[in-house]
């Protein structure tokens, strides 16, 4: 018989596997920390000292943490609906463009709570524009969604570059960047968070962005499992066709779909641009849209995974630059390695263990 | 414009093409056989490091190629045992193929040479370099034709010949070949295939093999012909234009070709435009010529060239019914 349709208990397929999987990528990234002459232990411990060991510490690897949560929620939420959203990092960037221009707008005139609505619902909509052609390319002319989202990442850079080069740069300045918003057009900072832990946040750009991005989480929550749009999400991602057969309207669930999972990406703009800089910049996404796919694959696209993973990611990224600084032949890129292998395990290889799992559980788990 | 140098431009093109050509033909292969590769760029990163650090060490260009082809296989392979074997999402699959190349060129690049991720630079006896055709230098003044013959046409390192016989090669074995048909079938029609008693499976393996081979080479002239060494991220999104110029050919061979000299040439093209005035306009901004090749994609995937239909079974893992 076999192994594939054998049923599994819960704990073991979404609790021991995904754990599995995880220690793989981690053991291949200690051998290649290894066998560029470290020692692995002392580098994990490097790493989690610099990312946990004080507040401003934690205040990074949270700030890093709340880009992941926006991001895996992007690609979450057009995963359930059978979708593969790889253009988060694009329409994060173009979100940027509907955050920062709330900013430069209200930040002369009203205090940072009042344009916070403004940066959210702006971020949103842009990220959500971008999304909307390949959303309608995949609905109604049936391209596929990871080529179309892959053309606009770079269409979106392209364009974004040249808007920063050419038209919202600060006249007589060289860096293409927008002027620093004024403190109306930020987000202030989650010190009283940390220091309610008895740390100290220090130059961390931890900030209100967290909470929202807290927030989307219950949001996304209730979307996908409480209402009638999320089932039918679901169902579509389970299966097109019995979609369709049951009368749900298929171009109009893809493309809301795509608008949510664009708005999500592109609220993700709001921690790093108000959030962190104060200004838009150049690549300010840096990746964490592609990052977004590898949380949303071990979190298993659900909020509470997704938090989690954001925060594991958090803790490598902060971790990451620590350790650099401390063992200069492990450079920052060590975490993309890391990136690549928990992809690899936790994500294409999902299901490598499986069988055996089947096997060792048939013969010892069933009694 | 006063100074258009058509042939300058020309010669840039192909030059800028090449590594697109070898990598849109690997994705023909993979694509084909209904497996997607997005991680065509990955590979070929991977494969540019693999050139450069083994013709470091040994001082052959050749050992070069031979250590990128084998290393661009092997992450073939794993694509393939992820994909094929293990059934897992291919795009998933490419998206980390992606993420290693990028890390993990940059982690052993700076860890062995630290150099800040590049690898020393080579010497030209390393290097594949140009091959000048006879009569070329004396014919370089006589007009037009003589221009074009001594920089266009002659003037190219052997990769260059190598990617152009590639074309017509990947025709024959696609189209006029037992294992290109069933090949072509297996990205159709996969259970119709194995019905006829042929391993889906090893099919599938052995047009990863081919793209892994393809992608070799394409890393391999970036590495040590096009430039003298390996940089950090060097594949700066080539391979995602290599994909677009697959979709953009329909996923046929000479119309690959052609895609990707049109592409090379919109980069050849803005490298010449920067920096000049266009009467009338002033001076276009490169990015236009950048975002150009992913616009006119996603046109013609709007259907408004003809219809880009692409491989039916591609991206979907094949299960023997049981």
């Amino acid at each position: 018989m076999s192994t594939a349709s054998v049923p599994l208990p819960n704990w073991i397929t979404y609790g021991l596997m995904p754990f599995l999987n995880l220690v793989v990528a981690f053991l291949i990234s200690g051998v290649v920390v290894w066998f560029i002459g470290e020692s692995p232990l002392e580098a994990v411990k490097l790493l989690l000292q610099g990312a946990l060991g004080n507040g401003e510490g934690i205040g990074f690897t949270l700030y890093y943490a709340t880009n992941f949560i926006f991001t895996g929620l992007s690609v979450a939420v057009a995963y359930h609906a059978g979708l593969f959203n790889i253009g988060s990092e694009g329409q994060a960037y173009v979100g940027g463009l509907g955050a920062a221009l709330a900013s430069l707008a209200l930040d002369h005139y009203v205090p940072w709570y009042v344009t916070m609505p403004f940066a959210v619902i702006g971020a949103a909509i842009f990220g959500a524009a971008w999304a909307l052609i390949p959303a309608w390319l995949q609905a109604k002319r049936g391209s596929h969604i990871v080529i179309t989202t892959i053309m606009f990442n770079f269409i979106g850079a392209a364009m974004m570059v040249y808007l920063l080069v050419h038209v919202l740069i600060v006249p007589g300045k060289m860096a293409p960047e927008t002027r620093v918003f004024l403190e109306g057009g930020q987000l202030p900072k989650l010190d009283w968070l940390i220091a309610m832990f008895g740390g100290k946040i220090g130059a961390a750009p931890f900030n209100v962005s967290f909470l929202i991005a807290l927030f989307m989480c219950v949001v996304v929550w209730a979307l996908i499992w409480r209402t009638k749009f999320g089932y039918e999400i679901r169902t579509l991602g389970a299966s097109p066709t019995a979609a369709i057969y049951a009368g749900i309207p298929y171009v109009k669930t893809v493309i809301l779909t795509m608008l949510i999972s664009g708005g999500l990406a592109g609220m993700m703009a709001l921690n790093p641009v108000l959030g962190a800089s104060a200004r838009l910049q150049v690549e300010f996404v840096g990746g964490a849209g592609f990052v977004g796919i590898a949380v949303s694959l071990m979190g298993r696209s659900h909020p509470i995974g997704i938090v989690l993973a954001a925060i594991l990611f958090g803790v490598l990224y902060q971790g990451g630059d620590a350790l650099s600084f401390d063992m200069p032949k492990i450079t920052r890129d060590m975490i993309v390695v890391i990136q690549g292998l928990v992809v690899l395990f936790a994500g294409a290889l999902e299901y490598m263990f499986r069988p055996a799992i089947v096997r060792v559980w048939q013969r010892f788990g069933k009694a | 414009m006063e100074n258009l140098d058509i042939i300058s431009i020309l010669g840039s093109t192909i030059r800028l093409s090449i590594p697109l050509i070898f990598t849109a033909l690997a994705g023909l292969f993979t694509e084909r056989a209904g497996v997607f590769d997005i991680g065509l760029e990955g590979k070929m990163l991977f494969s540019a490091f693999a050139a450069a650090v083994a013709a470091f060490m040994t001082g052959s260009p050749w050992i070069g190629l031979l250590a990128g082809i084998a290393v661009s296989v092997l992450i073939s392979l794993i694509h393939g045992f992820a994909s094929i074997t293990n059934r897992g999402n291919q795009i998933v699959s490419g998206v980390a193929i992606n993420f290693l190349a990028s890390g993990l060129t940059a982690v052993l690049g700076q860890a062995w040479f630290s150099q800040g991720g590049r690898t020393p630079p080579l010497s030209p006896s390393a290097r594949f370099t140009e091959i000048i055709f006879p009569y070329a230098n004396e014919l370089r003044d006589t007009g037009f034709v003589g221009r074009f013959y001594a920089n266009v046409i002659s003037g190219h390192n052997v990769l260059t010949y190598i990617a152009f016989l590639a074309v017509p090669a990947s025709w024959w074995v696609l189209y006029r070949t037992r294992f290109g048909l069933r090949l072509r079938a297996v990205g159709e029609n996969p259970g119709a295939v194995d019905t006829a008693g042929i391993s889906v499976t090893w099919l599938r393996y052995r047009a990863t093999i081919c793209a892994g081979i393809l992608c070799g080479c394409s890393g391999t002239y970036l590495a040590i012909a096009q430039s003298a060494g390996f940089v950090k991220d060097m594949s700066a999104g080539k391979g995602f234009i290599a994909l677009a110029a697959l979709i953009f050919a329909k996923w046929r061979p000479v119309p690959v070709m052609l895609a990707c000299l049109l592409f090379g040439f919109l980069d050849a093209f803005a490298n010449f435009m920067q920096g000049k005035n266009v009467p009338g306009i002033g001076e276009v901004p490169v990015q236009i010529f950048q975002a150009l090749p992913y616009v006119l994609t996603c046109v013609l995937l709007a259907g408004f060239i003809g219809v880009a239909r692409p491989p039916k079974a591609g991206g979907v893992p094949y299960v023997k019914e049981r």
